[in-house]
């Protein structure tokens, strides 16, 4: 599974008993510029996820990695290719899919259950339920002593773990993450990262994780994808076989080394 | 700890000070240049005539209060749906925008009597003026909170799936709420002028009514009792809305 450093798209994999989670092929996007032109923002790429499987896609700012969320969420339509979801056409969002944003978005006006409750209230899940399974979220991420709390009192980093209560309350089949923990410190972003990654490890879920921090891709994914500068297209498709569960003590290894060199060379165009 | 708490009092005293300096000047100024009361009276002689007119002054200020707050009342209940079907409706927003901009611009002084001619002489017409006169600043408010929903939480909210009917209640109404209390104080204000131009155009009761009279029997002591008590009214539901918004909207700091 390991692809080939330097440019080609890993192929798709034989045909699965499972279907894929994600399966675009040829999408790309522009977005209306100024004064009529338009901005060639994303592809034309193809991008595969794997059911249960954690991907991650690396990029320098402004490739377009929001907008493949964006497009991968349903929130946008691309210009030309084709998106499926589980075997279905993807062409709005779904319930089954849960987001944290690159901003939190957190409501002030809700207290933190309040706001990792929304999308019981939005799906009309039952009650009872929800608030258990929201109280279990918030006592996993530390946070259940700040439940009955405005996340306007949180810190940044409890912001983000808010969010993600938030998007796992519903028990998503796929969780898409957008740079969740891009504007925390170097320390706070490693602990989040691998209590994520025992989250993630638990549940058992499909994950898709945007961030430009190669240590964080690398310690979280099962592969890692590397993005080009806008337009963004896929560069490379990197299989991280270091062994589960990780943990603090995962980025010493030598392999993880090797992997963050190999990274890093693609990102800035050496030859390996 | 003490200095920062005794200047936190001196900050305090200062504005009551300079208050109580200017009524001093003036209560000086009227008695030294011997300035005739129904042209200027002395706070003292405004306080006195207050005092043997308390019940009158009670009794309008009482129906200018009630015509004030039914207006108000019923110039919100009129504002929200509007406001909702302008926020939603781009067709309901090109249609009904320039004629509420229209009634906007028609000077209300100047229908009033118009409104007095068709409605007679109830409580009526001067509850229809302050409607007139308060609805605007209340529905441009609202629509512009109702409007104010961030991209991000947007897409929060449509990334769920909600419905329109679900991101009002949880997302554009939290957000709107400040905007709407911006526009309800800027509105009270107006709506006692309101009041005071309906009671000034035809009415047997209120404070203006008591402006009216009392200024033409140059009985000008009272008509200054009657402003002061207006302009309290004023201040005080102002105060009443801010204090009704810090309860509401207790998530900003
Ligand atoms: N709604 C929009 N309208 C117009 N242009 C947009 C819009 N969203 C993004 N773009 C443009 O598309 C390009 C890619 O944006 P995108 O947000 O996907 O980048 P990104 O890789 O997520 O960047 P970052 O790492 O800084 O978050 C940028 O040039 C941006 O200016
Ligand atoms: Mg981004």
């Amino acid at each position: 599974m390991i692809a080939a450093a330097g440019g080609l798209v890993a192929a798709p994999p034989p045909a699965a008993a499972e279907v894929a989670a994600i399966d675009l092929r040829g999408v790309s996007k522009h977005y209306p510029g100024a004064a009529g032109t338009s901005v060639h923002a994303l592809g034309p790429i193809d991008l595969h996820i794997p059911t249960g499987s954690f991907v991650a896609v690396v990029g320098p700012s402004g490739c377009g990695k929001s907008t493949l969320l964006r497009l991968v969420a349903g929130l946008e339509m691309p210009d030309g290719g084709t998106m499926m979801r589980y075997g279905t056409p993807l062409d709005a969002p779904s319930h089954e899919v849960g987001i944290v944003f690159q901003e939190h978005v957190l409501f002030p006006w809700n207290t933190v259950l309040e706001n990792v409750l929304l999308p019981a209230d939005v799906l009309a899940l039952p009650k009872a339920a929800a608030r258990e399974r929201a109280l279990r979220l918030l006592e996993m991420t530390g946070l259940i002593a700040f439940a009955n709390h405005r996340p306007q009192m949180l810190s940044g980093g409890m912001r983000q773990r808010a969010a993600l209560c938030r998007a796992l309350l519903a028990d998503p089949r796929l969780l898409l993450l957008d740079e969740p923990f891009g504007a925390l410190d170097a320390l706070t972003r490693e602990e989040l990262s691998l209590e994520l990654s025992g989250l993630w490890q638990d549940l058992g879920r499909t994950a898709f994780l945007i961030t430009h921090d190669i240590e964080e891709a690398i310690l979280l994914s099962d592969r890692v994808l590397v993005m080009s500068p806008r337009p963004g297209r896929i560069r490379a498709d990197i299989a991280i076989d270091l062994p589960r569960p990780r943990n603090a003590d995962t980025p010493a290894l030598p392999r993880f080394q090797e992997l963050k060199k190999q990274i890093r060379d693609i990102i800035f165009d050496r030859r390996a | 700890m003490k200095s920062s708490s005794s200047s936190r009092f001196a900050d305090r005293a200062t504005i009551p000070a300079v208050y109580l300096a200017l009524l001093v000047a003036w209560e000086v100024s009227v008695r030294v240049f011997a300035i005739p009361a129904w042209i200027l009276p002395a706070p003292t002689e405004i306080g006195r005539t207050a005092l043997k007119w308390a019940p009158e002054l009670g009794f309008n200020s009482l129906v200018t209060l009630r015509e004030t707050l039914v207006g108000f009342g019923l110039a919100i209940a009129l504002s929200l749906p509007l406001a909702v079907l302008i926020a939603l409706n781009a067709t309901a927003r090109r249609l009904l925008y320039p004629i509420l901009l229209g009634l906007q611009s028609v000077p209300k002084v100047a229908v009033a009597p118009l409104i007095i001619l068709w409605l007679g002489l109830s409580e009526w017409p001067k509850i229809v003026i302050v409607i007139l006169v308060c609805f605007f600043p209340i529905l441009v408010n609202l629509i512009a909170g109702l409007e104010a929903a961030p991209r991000t939480m947007l897409d929060l909210m449509r990334s769920l799936g909600a419905s329109q009917h679900m991101i009002f209640r949880r997302l554009r109404i939290p957000v709107a709420l400040p905007h709407f209390f911006t526009g309800c104080k800027v509105a009270v204000t107006f709506a006692v002028i309101g009041s005071v131009i309906g009671e000034f155009v035809a009415a047997q009761e209120g404070l203006g009514y008591l402006i009216l009279i009392s200024t033409s029997q140059s009985q000008t002591p009272l008509a200054f009792a009657a402003i002061a008590l207006l302009t309290l009214l004023s201040i005080a539901l102002f105060h009443g809305i801010e204090w009704i918004e810090r309860r509401v909207v207790d998530w900003t700091p």
